[in-house]
């Protein structure tokens, strides 16, 4: 299922990203999940919170350039394979994948990975065709 | 060797009359064929015919990089367009350059200014001249390459850059002197060191012509050990002519400047009154015989003072001190100008940045660092590390367009620039010299 995922630009000083996870923290807002793509001088940072769109919200005034997008919540089968049939469904397809990351906490017996794929519409079609199991934001432990 | 002692150690009365007869002959030139000149000397009340003595020259009024910028391309030409043979130019504040526009005569001139440069240090026709500045619009490299054809020496037109291949021909051609920026010598320098090479043996070099960039006694030391050779300083802008307008002699005690060339006036940058001998101000400098585009009164922002006491090399014209800064903003960044002006008209080309950035200006290892910090504007969506490094590279295309040179550009959150109360500091220049 399509998940919304915040991105925020971060520079590469100490100390910047603990101003981003403060400014969460003081607005009672929980990390699900979290990744950072890092280049020399700065970071991306994307998670997944329960209201991105209120997240954004607060960062973008607190200074912060942050954005909404859509990547797709994916569950996996908590045992060796579990990841490789989910990327195996979409290479046969020819999906590209642009990047995955898994959340904080996973629930028992269930692994959660967040995925970005070149086409999201096309990725969720054939992913559903073969029976892997999508979640809702309300899943994301 | 003195390359033209009549001019170089002419007399006092002789330099003056001859200063006099030929700032007539420029400031009728400029009224008759310039309407800029015209203009300005009608609503200052003067005629070419009040100037009768050096000192008349204060009632001329100045003319300023804001009056080439309102000239662009060619306002300021004083002859038909079919006596122009060449052009150069430089970056101006707008981010249209200052075209200048040279006569054959003016090329002689230019020729026989550098060739006086290149015997003060120790040059003649036997010489083997290396000419690593860079070669184009810049006036470095053909500036250096003509006075070195008027002497007849062999010139080795290598421009800038390819540092290896420099080193090669410096070995195999036997060069004896090089002209070129003092953080590209540096640069030889450590290249020479590196292969093993040893100056007086593997390295012939005698003299090095450096200048269109500041530079410290540090750096001077540096060159003269590591590549053993006596280094001179040689001062020009391409407004004026380009290098050559003075140099210093072996005795290394200021730049003897072309007086039958160049009319030399000091004066403070607020008040613009006249400064005494000594003191430092703003150079103001006349074209004395220059066709093309003459200039006069030009306010070159360059602070130095002159000195007249006599020097032991026998030379009598004034001499210049070296630059020790300037009046406007302009900053010399491995011997390019640049303006943050121009700066800021490509930033505003872009709708994903703020209008608000800085320059960090530094030296390290002997060269100039540029660093640009810009902000994200509000609302840019930046999904993608792609996305930052894309929009990186069209910047950093953009500066090299405008500037001629590259920066290391940083992308920051919109506010992560510190605001300042009052005029925005745009610049920080941490360079010591």
């Amino acid at each position: 299922m399509l998940v919304k995922q915040v991105s925020i630009f971060v520079e590469n000083t100490t100390g910047r990203l603990a101003d981003v996870t403060r400014i969460l923290a003081d607005a009672g807002i929980d990390l699900k999940a979290a990744t950072i793509a890092d280049a020399a001088d700065f970071g991306i940072l994307r998670c997944i919170v329960e209201d991105a769109d209120a997240a954004k919200k607060i960062l973008n005034e607190k200074g912060f350039n942050a954005s909404v997008s859509e990547v797709i919540a994916v569950s996996l089968d908590n045992k060796p394979g579990g990841f490789h049939r989910v990327l195996q469904i979409l290479a046969d397809e020819k999906v590209g994948v642009k990047y995955i990351y898994s959340t904080i906490k996973s629930a028992e017996g269930e692994a959660v990975i967040m995925m970005k794929a070149a086409d999201n519409d096309k990725a969720i079609e054939v992913l559903k065709a073969n029976d892997v199991k999508l979640v809702s934001i309300n899943e994301v432990k | 060797m003195i390359w033209n002692k009549e001019m170089e150690c002419a007399d006092r009365e002789t330099m003056r009359a001859l200063q006099l007869e030929k700032l007539q002959k420029t400031v009728k030139h400029g009224y008759d064929n310039v309407p800029h000149y015209k203009e300005a000397f009608d609503k200052a009340g003067v005629k070419p015919e009040d100037i009768k003595s050096l000192e008349d020259i204060t009632k001329l009024p100045f003319i300023t990089k804001e009056n080439l910028a309102a000239n662009y391309p060619t306002g300021l030409f004083a002859v038909p367009h079919e006596d122009i043979m060449r052009i150069h130019a430089s970056s101006g504040t707008t981010g249209k350059p200052k075209i200048v526009g040279y006569t054959k005569s003016d090329l002689d001139m230019w020729g026989e200014c550098v060739a006086r440069g290149l015997a003060m240090a120790g040059a003649d026709k036997s010489s083997v001249i290396q000419v690593a500045y860079g070669y184009g619009l810049f006036t470095g490299g053909l500036g250096a390459h003509i006075g070195a054809e008027t002497m007849g020496a062999m010139v080795i037109p290598m421009s800038s850059g390819n540092t290896q291949k420099q080193i090669m021909f410096m070995q195999d051609m036997k060069s004896t002197v090089l002209c070129c920026t003092p953080s590209y010598a540096l640069t030889i320098a450590e290249q020479v060191e590196k292969a093993g090479l040893v100056p007086g043996k593997d390295i012939h070099l005698k003299a090095g012509v450096f200048g269109a960039e500041p530079w410290t006694q540090a750096m001077r030391d540096a060159i003269e050990e590591r590549l053993g050779l006596r280094a001179h300083d040689i001062y020009g802008l391409s407004e004026i002519m380009g290098p050559g307008v003075s140099m210093s002699c072996e005795h290394n005690c200021g730049m003897h400047v072309q007086e039958d060339y160049f009319y030399m006036e000091i004066v403070d940058p607020d008040t613009l009154e006249p400064v005494p001998d000594g003191e430092k101000g703003e150079l103001v400098i006349t074209t004395l015989g220059k066709e093309g585009m003459p200039l006069i009164r030009y306010r070159t922002r360059d602070i130095c003072y002159l000195m007249r006491e006599k020097c032991e090399c026998g030379r009598t014209t004034v001499r210049m001190s070296r630059v020790f800064g300037r009046t406007d903003d302009m900053l010399i960044i491995r011997g390019v100008n640049v303006f943050p002006s121009q700066v800021e008209t490509v930033i505003a080309k872009f709708d994903e940045l703020t209008v608000n950035y800085k320059l960090y200006v530094g030296r390290e290892n002997n060269t100039d660092t540029f660093e640009l910090a810009v902000e994200l504007a509000e609302g840019v969506e930046i999904e993608d590390i792609a996305f930052v490094e894309n929009l990186r590279k069209k910047i950093d295309r953009a500066l090299r367009d405008m500037l001629g040179i590259g920066c290391k550009i940083t992308l920051l959150n919109a506010g992560a620039l510190p605001r300042s109360e009052g005029k925005a500091v745009r610049v920080e220049d941490t360079r010591k010299l």
